[in-house]
């Protein structure tokens, strides 16, 4: 399994800059513990697609990063941290269209200015950190139960 | 709707398959779409997902959204890594060589006749 667990039950993940071939490898990890665990199919498929959302960013804007995801019985808090310019205007990155993403990443499929908005449709907590020329930080946080 | 009918129906070619996939029958409708985030924003367990998009990130909205099987049109040819990862994930991925239009009015029929 991709992903170091420690004492806390909080498991680590590298995102590589730029790597869609093992973008999603760190949500999809995640996504088979909380099936193993027997958690409801719509909690899973939340955390998953609000996880993969900003992984994919972290990958297309962020010049990698690593995904922390800490699972109790409970709740997760996943942690999402890039290496990224930062987001300048955070508002105008929450809108629904608005994109920085390049052709190329936009032949694929994605970069349609609905990452951030699907991150917060699907999380019942979503949080932004960011520095400009540092990097952002999303902290996702849902309920288990 | 059957899926097996469905299938020939739209002369498709299994490229990868969930071994139920065939054996199943509980479509639950077709949704087309090439934004994968507008497609993991909708709630379609148990659709058919028509893309042309044939790079790998499609099997993990594919999974995420536990959609049914990913139709990709117009015989569009498929990348290796992607059926790699199909194959892995348990995805079934179809080729069909006709156009998203026809794949959706082939299914509208069947559903018609009670399939």
């Amino acid at each position: 399994m991709v992903g170091d667990k420690d004492m806390n039950n909080t498991y680590e993940f590298p995102i590589y800059p730029d790597d869609f071939v093992s973008a999603g490898e760190a949500s999809s990890a995640v996504r088979k513990m909380l099936k193993d665990m027997g958690i409801k199919p719509d909690i899973i498929k939340k955390v998953a697609i609000s996880m993969y959302e900003a992984e994919i960013n972290a990958v297309i804007h962020g010049n990698g990063g690593y995904a922390v995801a800490q699972i109790t019985d409970d709740y997760i808090i996943v942690s999402i941290k890039d290496g990224g310019p930062g987001i300048e205007d955070i508002d105008l990155a929450m809108k629904a269209g608005y994109t920085t993403a390049s052709d190329s990443v936009r032949e694929m499929g994605f970069g349609a200015g609905m990452g951030l908005p699907n991150i917060k449709r699907y999380a019942d907590k979503m949080t932004i950190r960011t520095k400009i020329g540092v990097g952002t930080e999303i902290i996702i946080e849902n309920s288990l139960k | 709707m059957d899926n097996k009918k469905f299938l020939n129906r739209i002369d498709g070619k299994v490229l990868s398959c969930n071994e139920q996939f065939l054996n199943e029958n509980k479509l639950k409708g077709v949704y087309s779409c090439d934004l994968l985030s507008l497609v993991m924003s909708k709630n379609i367990k148990d659709y058919v997902w028509i893309t042309v998009h044939t790079n790998i990130n499609i099997v993990a909205v594919a999974t995420f959204c536990e959609i049914s099987c990913i139709i990709i049109p117009e015989d569009i040819k498929i990348e290796e890594i992607t059926l790699n990862r199909a194959i892995t994930n348990d995805i079934t991925i179809i080729s069909s060589k006709l156009n998203s239009y026809e794949i959706i009015t082939a299914y509208n029929e069947l559903l018609n006749i009670g399939d």
